[in-house]
């Protein structure tokens, strides 16, 4: 049956029947139906994601995929935003800039996600793929303004470049300059995102290049282009879709008008964000776009308080994601949840993380008015500073429909402001009640019963994030048997140590990747792990110095596992070990 | 236990020097390192940017440990009024980004002129954490400068010519200052501008108070 099924299709019907297909889970599994569907699928496949740079390798993935147009990279483990994976741990993207300027001569995509690319790798991806057309650079570093420069000079077929909260190092010589290297025949752009960007740029190139780019819909700027020159660019780009501000401090009546003559003429715009420093006199100058907002980060904004916000949200009946600071408060909060029924992605920061006292009124109430007022809201980032177990069970049965909640109360170990009780309950009415819940971030004080209530009921949880909680090695226990769609789980100051891993090994290569720091893992529990586990790289980070120096009961400072069919990596920094490591050194 | 004295170095790193690794802390054997998020290591020696005399505005108290410390954190936290949480001693908590974190700070663009040059700079002060910084960063970007005599006044050299040039700056009254008269923070918000001025004129500018840690030069 099967044989004559393979045998009754010519192969480009397939191929084309195929090129429906683009979701990688429905692409993997058509590769399984039998031998020559693997092959067609695997010549036709154009785009593929990599999860972890170091599951698979370049020469793995090109001899199975030889004609990939779209390429996505992930580095580092989450908390390396947070500064807990320390510099020189790896990521670099050279080996696959190097093996795919060969093997893929047509690629057009490179997205990376935290890894570590330097400017010789930028300047090889300019020279090599002549189609290229999209670069984004998510929160990487090892690159500096004279990549950029190589990437305007020779992509001729550029269309995004993003650089989204990337570290570029800034040459002070070339800084300003990289964007004049878009040769002035250039005019395919349609994203540029340098927001991140702490240098000048030069003013008249990006004029220039802004006012001949047709398609351009996507234009962030970085802080260093003030008000009156923004004005400039939207009259010349009044299609813009999506726009960030630079910085705004100066209130003068002459950019006042400007701006808002510019403002009204950008009748596509859609999202907005920078705001760094805005004078909030000028906030009336985006009043007439807010009714077609759909997108608005605030969050850098420091310096626009409670009512300004009030009146800006108030007016964006079309706002689906909102980014903004705990500035907004409660009060707010309730507006927003009185305004924006379409709202379905919330993220409030902390505007003092590290102040002891709470400098703003933003309690749990605002996070329980938004659950309440938006039936959409499926995506939520809190900070806070105090909650209760009866605000998530009303915010969990409001509100079923959520998918990723991540709540940070900023003190460590909070418990229940009203019955000093741990939250427990809460979160376990949380993953109880959100039964489509994929993500969720943990905080407050918490036993080893709230990781029954997850392992439990968190079926479709994939990454979960856990600090300073539980008490023994149940808690881990419950969430690694428990949670069947676990892919990442990364954990920092709670006591889980070796019996819980242990117990859970084979777990642990149906995920893609377990942080533990700060926990009471033993070495010699990591030794065997990584000994039992061949298709495990278990990475021992540990600034103290060789952990066989210390005896092996000693708990590690960080510990990174993720499963990997590309064996051991090479280019460990000295304070990684694995078990390869340590048997070369005679370690027992 | 492991020694206190971290000194090897990673074997493969490519990003450069891994200069952390050989640093030299106090503290217990066994303790973890922590970096207070603004990037200040705690129990680290202090670099000589804050034994350098940054504490004119106080009587004559001998520029002693405590004094220190309290200085560099007023000038690292943002100001003495704000108490903070134990937070501020753990690694990546809260967890919000770095570009977060600096929210709070204005981008504080200044110009930056030296008498002589053709051209002006612009320096974004909020990216400096202290004078010694700033000075490195004008000696980098004025490539003919050198920094002179850390102990005494802010002063930079050009070593082709010999003339000194002093740091100073126009505050929010419009007065010209020294650099360096003032607590890191206090010079951050109050300075509008940075002129390097040639030593043969800076004659007149508001005397600076007598210096209170002992100079060894």
């Amino acid at each position: 049956m099967k044989m004559m099924m393979g045998s009754s299709f010519p192969e480009e019907v397939l191929e084309h029947v195929f090129s429906f297909i683009e979701r990688d889970k429905d692409r993997n599994a058509i590769s399984t139906v039998c031998q020559s569907w693997y092959e067609i699928e695997r010549w036709s496949r154009r785009r593929v994601f990599v999860g972890n740079c170091y599951a698979v390798s370049p020469l793995i993935l090109i001899k199975r995929f030889p004609d990939v147009r779209c390429l996505e990279l992930k580095g580092k483990p989450h908390f390396a935003d947070f500064n807990l994976v320390p510099e020189g741990w790896g990521a670099y993207v050279s080996p696959w800039i190097a093996a795919a300027s060969t093997a893929y001569p047509w690629l057009e995509e490179i997205r990376l996600k935290r890894m570590v690319i330097s400017d010789d790798s930028l300047e090889l991806i300019s020279k090599s793929f002549k189609n290229f057309k999209v670069l984004v650079l998510s929160s990487c570093e090892g690159f500096s303004t004279e990549g950029l420069a190589a990437i305007a000079a020779n992509c001729r077929n550029l269309r995004e470049l993003d650089l989204r909260e990337s570290e570029v190092e800034d040459l002070n010589q070339s800084s300003g300059h990289w964007l004049s290297h878009f040769p002035d025949n250039y005019t395919s752009l349609v994203s540029l995102n340098i927001a991140c960007l702490n240098s000048e740029v030069s003013f008249t190139a990006l004029e220039r290049l802004v006012g001949r780019c047709p398609n351009l819909r996507t234009l962030r700027l970085n802080r260093a282009v003030p008000l009156d020159r923004l004005a400039i660019l939207l009259r010349r780009a009044p299609q813009l879709v999506e726009l960030g501000t630079g910085e705004a401090s100066d209130l003068r009546p002459d950019v006042f008008s400007n701006l808002s003559g510019a403002f009204s003429g950008c009748k596509e715009l859609k999202s907005l964000s920078g705001f760094w420093d805005v004078a909030p006199g000028y906030l009336p100058v985006v009043y007439p776009i807010c009714p077609r907002l759909t997108s608005l980060n605030l969050s850098y904004a420091a310096t626009i308080q409670s009512s300004d916000l009030i009146k800006l949200v108030s007016q964006c009946h079309n706002l689906q994601k909102l980014w903004v600071l705990d500035y907004i408060e409660d009060l707010g909060l309730e507006a927003l949840a009185a305004s924006c029924k379409d709202l379905r992605e919330l993220r409030v920061f902390p505007s003092e993380p590290f102040g002891a006292e709470p400098n703003v009124l933003l309690t749990e109430q605002g996070l329980v008015s938004v659950s309440e007022g938006c039936p959409k809201l499926h995506s939520v980032l809190y900070f806070c500073r105090q909650m209760s177990n009866d605000a998530l069970r009303t915010i969990a049965r409001n509100r079923p429909n959520m998918t990723r909640f991540r709540l940070c109360i900023i003190e460590p170990r909070t418990p229940d402001y009203l019955n000093h009780q741990s939250l427990d309950v809460g979160f376990g009415a949380i993953v109880e009640h959100c039964k489509d819940l994929r993500r969720l971030s943990l905080s407050g004080l918490l036993t080893d019963r709230v990781f029954e209530y997850i392992g439990t009921y968190g079926k479709k949880l994939e990454m979960l994030s856990v600090a300073f909680a539980g008490d023994s090695d149940l808690g881990l226990h419950h969430v690694l048997s428990g949670c069947e769609n676990l892919r990442k789980l990364e954990i920092r100051d709670c006591p889980f140590g070796d019996k819980a891993l242990l117990a859970n090994a084979a777990k642990l290569e149906t995920m893609r990747s377990l942080w533990m720091s700060s926990c009471s893992v033993s070495f010699g529990a990591c030794k065997l792990l990584g000994q039992k586990m061949p298709r495990l790289n278990v990475e021992v980070i540990d600034e103290r110095g060789p952990p066989g120096s210390r005896p092996e009961s000693c708990p590690v400072e960080k510990l990174y596992i993720y499963r990997t069919i590309s064996g051991q990596r090479f280019d460990m920094p000295g304070f990684v070990w694995t078990k390869d490591e340590n048997s070369a050194l005679g370690l027992s | 236990m492991s020694p206190e004295n971290r000194n090897y170095l990673p074997e493969s790193d490519v990003v450069g020097l891994n200069l952390k690794e050989t640093e030299l802390t106090l503290g217990l054997p066994g303790d973890t390192r922590v970096t207070m998020d603004t990037g200040v290591k705690l129990g680290t020696k202090r670099g000589f940017s804050e034994t350098i005399d940054l504490n004119l505005g106080r009587s004559n108290v001998k520029c002693d440990d405590k004094v220190c410390d309290d200085e560099l954190e007023n000038d690292v936290l943002g100001g003495a009024t704000k108490s903070l949480t134990a937070n501020a001693q753990l690694v990546g908590w809260p967890p919000v980004r770095a570009s977060r974190k600096n929210v709070m700070k204005s981008c504080k663009f200044i110009k930056v002129a030296v008498d002589g040059a053709p051209y002006l700079r612009k320096v974004d002060l909020e990216m400096y954490n202290s004078y010694q910084q700033l000075l490195s960063a004008l000696e980098d970007m004025f490539s003919c400068l050198t920094i002179r005599n850390y102990m005494s006044e802010k002063k930079l050299m050009d070593p082709a010519n010999g003339v000194e040039y002093v740091a100073t700056y126009e505050d929010r009254d419009g007065d010209w200052m020294l650099v360096g008269d003032v607590p890191w923070k206090m010079f951050v918000e109050s300075c509008k501008r940075v002129r390097l001025m040639k030593s043969s004129e800076a004659i007149g500018l508001a005397p600076r108070t007598p210096q209170k840690c002992s100079s060894t030069t």
